[in-house]
């Protein structure tokens, strides 16, 4: 097989030969061991973890961990809590994405259009959150929804916003805060990279504002807003710190609220090998809902 | 323009009550208007949470500084390194290379820091400064930008004629590549210092000494702490509002650069 190959390839092969290989390998290698020993063998060490069951001799035997195939699987999909946590943040995810990236989307419309004045001011107004990190965020929502400390005592006395019906809500709107303005700023981006001779080609055949935004700007910046909307599906699916610090204001979130608290708890129970087996679904489902929601788009920007 | 106003009341009055709120002592936080000023007690407030355990709160800002500044550093070196590389050089398995980075994009961090925590575990390395840093300095996320850009922004002719002068490739990339592709390089530099900054999984299965913690995970176990310790009720809000000022900073002093490195990332 070697032999063939050498007679075979090498008049193709050095006829494009691999220039500065060396060099290629000082940038890249860097870089691709990192990634190797921090992305892939942690993937790898889930499902091998996922794989394994605890066995004891005897009830006060010494644990040791044995090969269990799909034992933890089975148990995967026979967990209630964990199934309730993932329809609940598909909940979250299929209300606050769309309306996230629907007020984003405005905004960078509004900063891109000559009816806002002092867009300098809003673009900076609507990023700051973005500076606050999701645990201070949450801890500082969390200190406005609750009814004594709130400065909108009035409201929040008469709206429990953490009780169980509206806790997930709250959260939500907590995610938005943060993320409304970085999500503007990458379309808003986007929208200034747009040439505006294609604009005048389209005032110059009568297209008022409201036209021009959505037959000419919003198509060009899908890509952006698909890049934005994937974000935010790992994001929501990854759930953790808003609900972990919202457990102190509300007993509404339970220790299984979201997939990666039920996670968490199941790792502290200590159950490594079932939590193992909850990552690699987990991830997995991120995986297939971010790559199904780009092949769609996909499929719909160019049809 | 009603729209942006009304809007901009929902960004700031959250900050602008943080601030006020920092600003009062312990009392008067229940008991006057929260959205003005009582008596300024911002100064006493800020010595009572620097002191407060040693200073274990300037400890914390000092390890976020380090991680996130440290390792966004160094993510965006490796980072911009690699993904020029990508874009610069033809060789064989580059598209499958790349695709491979790509997929990590879409790798959720929360579902690394359980396997790296066994990993960590197992050369006993947890609860170290090393088993949350080293993770922070891979971002391929970074790699897509840099590439991205690179492809854009960096010229054959110019590597060319960088080698026609005698310049090795490291050389050509470090003086002449890093200077084209810089708006893309802070962009990264942000975009992973905001992630570690925010990063909260790894930290906290990883850390359990609280001289380790950043200041994140810090103010957290504050919080859950305040039903026994009341005080550190106002310390918790003081503490926020001091951990973001060190994003809003770093944001503002790069906005120039990021912006126009932001657009880049879109580009599919």
């Amino acid at each position: 097989m070697s032999s063939t190959l050498a007679q075979q390839s090498p008049p193709k092969r050095r006829k494009r030969p691999t220039r500065f290989a060396g060099s290629i390998a000082l940038f890249i290698l860097p870089f691709g061991v990192l990634f190797g020993l921090f992305y892939l063998v942690p993937i790898l060490y889930a499902v091998y973890q996922s794989f394994l069951v605890v066995e004891r001799d005897g009830t006060f035997g010494k644990a040791k961990e044995v090969f269990g195939g799909f034992a933890q699987y089975a148990e995967v999909f026979q967990n209630g809590p964990f199934w309730e946590s993932i329809t609940r943040v598909l909940l979250f995810g299929v209300v606050q994405v769309p309306v996230m990236l629907g007020l984003s989307l405005l905004f960078a419309l509004l900063l891109d259009s000559p009816l806002v004045k002092g867009k300098k001011f809003f673009r900076l107004a609507f990023f700051v959150p973005y500076a606050v990190p999701g645990v201070i965020a949450a801890i500082m929502w969390g200190f406005l929804y609750s009814p004594n400390l709130s400065p909108f005592s009035a409201l929040t006395s008469s709206v429990d916003f953490l009780s169980a019906d509206l806790v997930l809500w709250a959260m939500a709107n907590v995610v938005t805060w943060v993320f409304v303005g970085y999500n503007m700023l990458i379309i808003y981006s986007s929208l200034l990279s747009i040439p505006t001779e294609i604009y005048e080609a389209a005032r110059l055949d009568g297209a008022g504002q409201l036209r021009i935004a959505f037959s000419i700007k919003i198509p060009l910046v899908t890509p952006a807003i698909i890049m934005t909307a994937i974000f935010s599906i790992i994001g929501t699916l990854q759930l953790l710190a808003e609900p972990q610090v919202f457990r102190s204001f509300s007993s509404a979130v339970t220790s299984t609220f979201t997939p990666n608290l039920t996670i968490l708890t199941t790792a502290a129970a200590p159950n490594i090998n079932l939590a193992a087996a909850f990552s690699v679904v987990l991830a997995v489902t991120t995986f297939i809902l971010s790559f199904a929601f780009l092949k769609f788009t996909q499929r719909k920007a160019f049809a | 323009m009603v729209i942006m106003a009304v809007f901009t009341l929902y960004f700031l009055i959250p900050i602008w009550w943080l601030f006020v709120a920092a600003t009062k002592d312990r009392s008067q936080l229940t008991g006057t208007n929260p959205l003005w000023f009582a008596d300024i007690n911002l100064v006493q407030n800020i010595t009572e949470v620097v002191s407060y355990r040693d200073g274990v709160f300037l400890r914390w800002v000092v390890n976020s500084l380090a991680y996130a500044g440290g390792g966004a550093l160094i993510a965006t070196m490796l980072a911009g390194m690699c993904g020029y590389a990508l874009a610069k050089y033809d060789f064989r398995g580059r598209d499958l290379l790349f695709n491979v980075f790509l997929g990590g994009v879409l790798v959720p961090a929360t579902a690394l820091a359980l396997p790296l925590f066994l990993m960590f575990s197992q050369i006993n390395a947890t609860n170290t400064f090393w088993s949350v840093f080293l993770p922070s300095i891979v971002s391929p996320f970074g790699v897509y930008l840099a590439r991205i850009y690179a492809g854009a922004s960096v010229p054959d002719e110019l590597i060319e004629a960088s080698r026609l002068d005698g310049a090795s490739e490291l050389r050509t990339f470090f003086t002449v590549s890093v200077k084209l592709m810089f708006p893309a390089l802070v962009t990264v530099f942000l975009f992973q210092f905001v992630a570690i900054w925010n990063n909260f999984f790894l930290p906290l299965i990883m850390l359990r000494d609280e001289r380790n913690f950043p200041v994140t995970l810090g103010l957290y176990t504050w919080n859950s702490q305040v039903n026994q310790i009341p005080e550190l009720r106002s310390y918790v809000l003081v503490g926020a509002l001091l951990s973001i000022i060190p994003l809003i900073v770093a944001f503002l002093l790069l906005q120039r650069f990021w912006r126009s490195g932001l657009g880049a990332g879109s580009v599919k």
